[in-house]
């Protein structure tokens, strides 16, 4: 079948067999996204005592088909006095990371798009990349309050991706690896051995970190709605705007699967009568985009130089304290401990 | 110091945070309190003030004998009333208007009336489509009553005992 398909096609193989890989991963992808926001609105909802969307479908299941339709059809409003080009690249800056770095996640041992050496290292400067979309849009569009969004998201990006990259420096260690598929076959056999347990602090810090980077409550001054309206995306409206809305939940997820990953014994089962597979990883994922929800249901937000504090003053050093804990453990006899 | 040391360790255990996800966690399956409006209502008073109706007799008699009392108390100056000698010698209304546009449901007009002629009904689901619409005249006001009849004489037997 294979071989016929590739005969037919020539030269153009190549081509098409990777436009079929790029859509087997984005297409789920955009679902799960789409399903994300009504998993947020349902269960923000819950947690406040009111039901959520239910109209669209039963119990509202085909709301965000509705939602992606609306948005489809509105018109982009392109400002009189923002940088066109900029203004409409800046959406495409912004989720291209967020999908790129989906080219090395592995979902199982074997069903991984590219199985790199150094995917950590790739997946890190990949995601890095999306706060120019940020930035670009919050200065393409010519108006105070997406530039002032767009410089303190800018801001709150980076100083998080310190803390997150320590903390996954402290994972590679124990794993002694930075490729994905090898970080998760090191916490093989059970609950006991994932890394979620001696990197605790880390883990900590990932997730607080993870939910910094994407800019979520409780760490949303980016677009503190009764500061500076919506932020660095105030100026977007259709489409445009979606894209960027596609992009902070890919990122969301993204986050989520990680830590899945690294911290979280990816595929293994936590216990050894169940058979491994993707649907655990699933599982774990869900998980965190659930403590995600959960967060945002419950704190309020963060002011501005606090966000900097806790980043600068507690996630690094406590990072880095917990780098040498690990470091002079594993010279120690009890170093098996953190493998 | 030891006071320090205990906040040191309460903030990086995130007690607090946790405290309060407990709480959310715990809504998340409290019973929802959401009225789904459409099918759903929320219970009404019987002494609700809705739209505006006038009432008549058991044998088909309006009730409004012209006094005039609701003119007078209406503080939005909504009602307008002309009356007549009919031939049978008593005094009707030839015309009662009450502009649903200056109307702000005080309920004075109820109030006032010593006949129970106008009355404000639990009915609140109706429009207007043009100018004008929301100006209410004799007719309509009492086919409203003929229309509620059941509930407004229901409301006013549930009410009598505090009146």
């Amino acid at each position: 079948m294979m071989t016929a398909i590739q005969g037919f096609l020539g030269p153009w193989w190549p081509l098409v067999w990777t436009l079929v890989k790029i859509l087997v991963i984005v297409l789920p992808l955009m679902g799960a996204v789409a399903y994300l926001t009504l998993a947020e609105r349902k269960i923000i909802g819950y947690m406040q005592v009111r039901i959520g969307p239910n109209r669209v479908g039963i119990k509202g299941i085909l709301q965000p088909l509705a939602d992606a339709g609306k948005l489809l059809f509105k018109e982009i409003i392109i400002p009189a006095k923002s940088n066109k080009y900029l203004f409409l690249l800046a959406p495409v800056l912004s989720i291209a990371p967020a999908l790129a770095a989906w080219a090395v996640v592995p979902f199982s041992p074997e069903l991984v798009l590219a199985n790199v050496d150094a995917s950590l290292l790739f997946v890190m400067a990949i995601t890095s990349m999306g706060v120019y979309g940020v930035i670009v849009a919050g200065w393409a569009s010519n108006s105070k309050y997406a530039f002032l969004g767009a410089m303190r998201s800018a801001a709150q990006i980076v100083s998080y991706e310190l803390a997150m990259g320590f903390a996954l420096v402290g994972v590679l260690m124990a794993a002694q690896s930075l490729n994905l598929v090898e970080i998760v076959q090191g916490q093989e056999g059970g609950l006991f051995n994932w890394y979620f347990l001696p990197l605790f602090p880390l883990f900590v810090v990932y997730v607080v970190a993870g939910v910094a980077e994407t800019n979520r409550a409780p760490f949303d001054v980016a677009e503190g709605e009764s500061e500076i309206v919506a932020g660095f995306h105030v100026e977007y409206s259709g489409m445009a705007f979606a894209v960027f809305f596609l992009a902070e939940y890919a990122n969301m997820i993204l986050i989520a699967m990680l830590a899945a990953l690294m911290f979280l014994g990816g595929w293994y089962s936590p216990v050894s009568f169940l058979p491994d597979g993707f649907i655990w990883l699933a599982a774990k994922v869900s998980f965190v985009l659930l403590l995600f929800l959960w967060f945002r249901a419950t704190f309020p937000r963060y002011r501005y130089d606090q966000i900097m504090r806790l980043g600068w003053k507690v996630f690094i050093p406590l990072t880095l304290v917990w780098l040498v804990v690990v470091g002079a453990m594993m010279q120690t006899p009890y170093g098996y401990l953190f493998h | 110091m030891m006071e320090q040391i205990k906040n040191l360790f309460k903030s990086l255990l995130l007690l607090e945070l946790l405290k309060g996800m407990s709480v959310t966690g715990r809504y998340f399956f409290a019973r929802k309190i959401t009225v789904q409006f459409p099918e759903e209502r929320t219970p009404m008073s019987p002494r609700f003030r809705g739209q505006h109706a006038q009432r008549r007799y058991p044998n088909g008699e309006e009730r409004c004998i012209a006094c005039k009392l609701c003119e007078a108390v209406c503080p939005a100056l909504a009602i307008t009333i002309e009356s007549e000698q009919r031939d049978d010698g008593t005094r009707r209304t030839t015309r009662y208007d009450i502009d649903m546009y200056k109307c702000i449901f005080c309920g004075f007009c109820e109030e006032a009336c010593p006949v129970d002629a106008i009355v404000e009904t639990r009915f609140i689901d109706y429009h207007g489509e043009v100018r004008g619409d929301l100006v209410f005249n004799k007719e309509r006001l009492l086919a409203t009553g003929d229309r509620l009849e059941a509930q407004i004489a229901a409301d006013r037997a549930a009410d009598a005992k505090y009146r």
